[in-house]
């Protein structure tokens, strides 16, 4: 199961609740009290294996800072940009005229190609007609793996400085995800065998929805201000469009006192999951990169209990999705029933 | 004209209300609601909307199911996963029961579809469609707005749910900005940037005169501070920087001090956390219209000190 924490607004502590829940979810005491509580079976196939943590905020990741991953293994990930045999260009101009993005030119007797603005649509080698165009590359950063110390692994994405693009390379971290529910509907399948959890990048626009389609579950971090709700509500939103099942997390509680996320969230029929309290504590702990669960007890406590919930809710999920996949098999599916199932 | 942009890496560093604190001390200027897809500037600034028009993004591409004939040349070469084989009930409804049987024996084909939020509007499939089966049409992306607050005007905009080309919409934020700036002859235009490195940031500091980083004491907000700052001299421009909440760790701002020193970059100055900041938030207003205390003295200094530096790299260019 993919489980991606989410926030519209950045800086409401989305790294801080993915890195803790984590480690939450890595240990085997975890996973027995699960095992009670739910009366499910978590009985992964490889339980040194069970969690992943995958960072997609590939602009500012952060998780690293916390997890502080050994072994490190770092690959530099390209995109396919052309590179034009100038021996075999005609002039014949089709290239220029396929590309919307205006990322291959001719002037007078020259190509000339801005690979910066290249969404690598492979029109212009397609259309050439004398396989002029070969694919060449530009970086768009690293894709980097190392596991920490409480037994997962972290990879993470790292855009290179200069590179206006983040969904190619958030697709190709997200392609190590290893559970198979991000392809496909059956998150019943691989439920009791992996739990990825996917830290995703502030905003609603390309680089959130890239890293939040196919997620089996949304978590959404928020903050008790009217900007923290005001994006919160834009996040929910995306989050239908894709149809991404969700529940939110308050972060930075001032107190248990309801305030306008609860009344946001009762009006939207969203699942408050958890209340973080605020504490000066808690943040200068945040502030050094370390760990909440670690530091206090108390978060301990709090974050196991947001993971059996998180999972309970899943694993629900999953029985009633089987359940309506056959159930509901002659009603007419909309378009956007056809679209949620893929990635 | 001068344009000042405020970026900070890190979200939820306190971008938002130290731009509209400045933007409400600096005495005439235009401000510009830049994270396109998270805006929240409106909110704390008053403001009467006076302009809306629609903001035209780019193409998407569409299958019309009575002209496919299913013979696959667009799912072939689509590069971005967008188009999938749709043999549902509700294109084909009559067929539903022997749909199987008939695709087999080659008496219907498989008709194919484009997932919207997955296309790229790069128009590969619809060169090649050999039925012109997919029509190609600009999307209206979101709407852009011409405000009035109290000291100028100020242009926001609302993307659209997961759409994309925030960076070409701010890009015309800016220009439209500019062109008001000569029209009204405003001396200043201030932008509050979104998080992170990509298009919509780059597209907001590029051939802006200064940037002000906000920033906190806290490691990631330092490590997102390095690469925004990386991205700021790539672009040549001269770089102010500011910590926000600056007491929650001393010793990390000092180090944030100490690497401004070393970096040769400008620092401009320290705010405290202060509860006022969020009050200010809740009644909408901007912190310095609405407190006189900590925070709001603090963010007045690092305004002062922008103004300055500005002043300075100025005579430098010319
Ligand atoms: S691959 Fe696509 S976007 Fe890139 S230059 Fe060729 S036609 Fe243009
Ligand atoms: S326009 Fe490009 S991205 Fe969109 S469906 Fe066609 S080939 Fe794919």
């Amino acid at each position: 199961m993919i489980v991606t924490v989410a926030s519209g607004k950045g800086g409401t502590g989305k790294t801080t609740v993915a890195v803790n829940l984590a480690v939450t979810a890595a240990e085997a005491i975890t996973r027995t009290e699960t095992i009670k509580a739910t009366q499910l079976v978590i009985a992964p196939e490889n339980p040194e294996n069970f969690v992943e943590l995958i960072d997609c905020d590939v602009e500012e990741p952060n998780a690293h800072l916390f997890v502080k991953p050994q072994n490190v293994v770092k690959q530099e990930i390209s995109t396919m940009v052309p590179a034009v045999d100038m021996a075999l260009c005609t002039f014949c101009g089709e290239c220029e005229k396929i590309c919307r993005f205006s990322a291959i030119t001719m002037i007078a007797k020259k190509i000339m190609i801005f690979p910066e603005m290249c969404h690598s649509c492979k029109g212009c080698v397609m259309v050439c007609p004398t396989g002029a165009i070969k694919e060449g590359a530009r970086v768009l950063g690293s894709l980097l793996t190392g596991q920490s110390s409480h037994g997962f692994n972290l990879t993470w994405g790292e855009l290179r400085v200069g590179e206006a693009m983040s969904p190619p390379l958030i697709k190709q971290v997200k392609k190590t995800i290893t559970c198979g529910s991000g392809r496909s509907n059956s998150i019943s399948e691989d439920i009791n065998n992996k739990l990825s959890i996917v830290d995703a990048p502030p905003g609603t626009s390309c680089p959130a929805v890239t890293t939040l389609r196919g997620s089996d579950f949304a978590l959404l971090v928020a903050e008790e201000t009217p900007f923290g709700l005001n994006d919160l509500a834009l996040t929910v939103e995306a989050l239908k469009k894709l149809g991404v099942p969700m529940g939110i997390v308050i972060n930075r509680a001032d107190n248990d006192q309801k305030g306008i996320i609860d009344d946001y969230a009762e009006k939207e029929n969203i699942e408050i999951m958890q209340r973080i309290p605020f504490s000066r504590e808690a943040a200068k702990i945040c502030s050094k990169g370390l760990l909440l669960v670690n530091e206090l007890p108390e978060m301990k406590q709090c974050f196991k209990e947001l993971y059996l919930k998180i999972v309970s809710r899943i694993t629900q999920n999953a029985k009633e999705s089987k359940y309506k996949k056959t159930s509901t098999k002659t009603a007419t599916s909309s378009s956007d029933n056809s679209i949620v199932g893929r990635s | 004209m001068k344009e000042l942009t405020v970026i900070s890496g890190k979200g939820g560093t306190g971008k938002t209300s130290i731009t509209a604190s400045i933007a409400s001390l600096a005495e005439r200027r235009i401000v510009i609601d830049a994270d396109v897809d998270a805006a929240n500037l409106f909110l704390t600034l008053e403001h009467n909307l006076i302009e809306t028009e629609q903001f035209q993004g780019g193409y998407k591409a569409k299958i019309n199911p009575e002209l496919c004939i299913g013979c696959k040349e667009c799912f072939k070469r689509c590069q971005f996963d967008a188009i999938f084989e749709e043999i549902t009930e509700n294109i084909i409804p009559k067929l539903s029961k022997q749909k199987d049987e008939q695709i087999r024996d080659n008496r219907i084909s498989p008709k194919f579809a484009i997932d919207p939020i997955a296309c790229e509007g790069c128009g590969v499939c619809v060169h090649f469609c050999p039925t012109v089966a997919i029509s190609f049409e600009r999307q209206i992306c979101g709407e852009k707005y011409i405000s009035t607050t109290a000291n100028g005007p100020m242009i926001h905009a609302r993307l659209g749910i997961a759409e994309e080309n925030s960076g070409l919409l701010v890009s015309q934020l800016r220009q439209k900005a500019r062109e008001m700036a000569k029209e009204q002859k405003i001396p200043l235009i201030i932008t509050d940037g979104p998080p992170g490195i990509g298009c919509p940031v780059i597209a907001s500091i590029s051939n802006a005169d200064a940037l002000l980083i906000v920033t906190e004491p806290t490691l990631s907000a330092i490590h997102d501070m390095k690469r925004v700052i990386k991205l700021g001299r790539q672009m040549n421009a001269p770089i102010y920087v500011c910590i926000n909440k600056a007491d929650l760790n001393k010793e990390t701002s000092e180090n944030i001090k100490e690497f401004c020193v070393l970096n040769n970059i400008k620092f401009a100055g320290e705010i405290p956390f202060d509860r006022a900041v969020v009050e200010s938030m809740k009644m909408g207003k901007a912190l310095v219209t609405y407190s006189d205390g900590a925070a709001s003295k603090a963010v007045k200094e690092v305004w002062e000190n922008v103004k300055l530096f500005m002043g300075d790299t100025m005579e430098r260019v010319f």
